[in-house]
């Protein structure tokens, strides 16, 4: 069976949810980032698969795609730094203890 | 020969991610992510996308993992391992239901494809839709501002009091 659009996208829907799983179920801040990171590429994955049979030679897409990009690593500056002035403060790193905007 | 390539990738793919998910490691956690962006790259160089290919090596694999491999080490003394919260079973119930409604709708659309060749060196043409008339000029300014935003936010955050 020749791969098509159908492929990628389900792949991407896969890799969308493995990183939905971890966001909800993990406890340690990083780890939760990583799996942001996983989502990110998963609909980078999408954009560029639609990009590629449906607008072949347009490539809106993929200059989404690059957008894209530049925002998950905005994400992960900034959330590595919040991560680790945190954990500063408090020694650990696990979102359960994470209450300081509780009021 | 294409379709090989792909399922390959996808095997090694869902299979980094799923290692994410799963090692109790957080610094295997990390290096299977490492791996799950060089198999996305791969996967844009099977999708006719060369020039967003390079960019995921040089911006995921260069940059965005190592700030996690630091972030990591940075944290690790004081936290062994990544167990899971106490709403594991409906995190997975959640996921699966999604993934159950994202592949049906996927499966059951009649996708309007293209039979057209994809453009071959799409870095001139991605460059010339991102400057010209009519383009994304604003956008590419707007993210340049992020950029710095994210830049000054770090800086500030990570300064010592």
């Amino acid at each position: 069976m020749e791969v098509g659009l159908n492929h990628y996208l389900v792949l991407s829907a896969m890799l969308f949810c493995i990183g939905l799983y971890g966001v909800l179920a993990k406890r340690n801040a990083v780890v939760i980032l990583m799996c942001i990171e996983i989502m990110l590429n998963a609909v980078n994955i999408a954009l560029v698969a639609f990009s590629r049979y449906v607008v072949p030679v347009f490539l809106t897409g993929q200059i989404i795609a690059i957008f894209v990009i530049t925002m998950a690593a905005d994400a992960a500056a900034v959330g590595i730094a919040i991560i680790i002035t945190i954990y500063r403060r408090r020694e650990s790193v696990d979102v359960d203890k994470f209450d300081l905007m509780k009021w | 020969m294409s379709n090989i390539i792909f399922w390959l990738l996808a095997i090694v793919t869902v299979g980094a991610a799923l290692a994410v998910v799963v090692l109790r490691d957080v610094f295997r956690a990390a290096l299977s992510l490492v791996l799950l962006f060089l198999t996305i790259a791969v996967l844009y160089i099977t999708l006719s996308a060369d020039f967003l290919a390079v960019v995921q090596i040089l911006i995921y694999v260069g940059a965005i993992s190592i700030l996690i491999i630091v972030a990591v080490m940075l944290t690790r003394d004081a936290w062994h391992g990544s167990p899971s919260g106490k709403f594991r079973i409906s995190a997975l119930v959640v996921s699966i239901l999604l993934l159950g409604t994202m592949v049906f709708s996927v499966v059951s659309t009649k996708w309007e494809t293209s039979g057209e060749p994809p453009l071959a060196p799409t870095t001139a043409a991605i460059g010339t839709s991102l400057f010209s008339q009519g383009g994304y000029v604003m956008p590419v300014e707007i993210s340049a501002v992020l950029l710095l935003a994210a830049i000054l936010g770090a800086i500030v955050l990570m300064r010592d009091k």
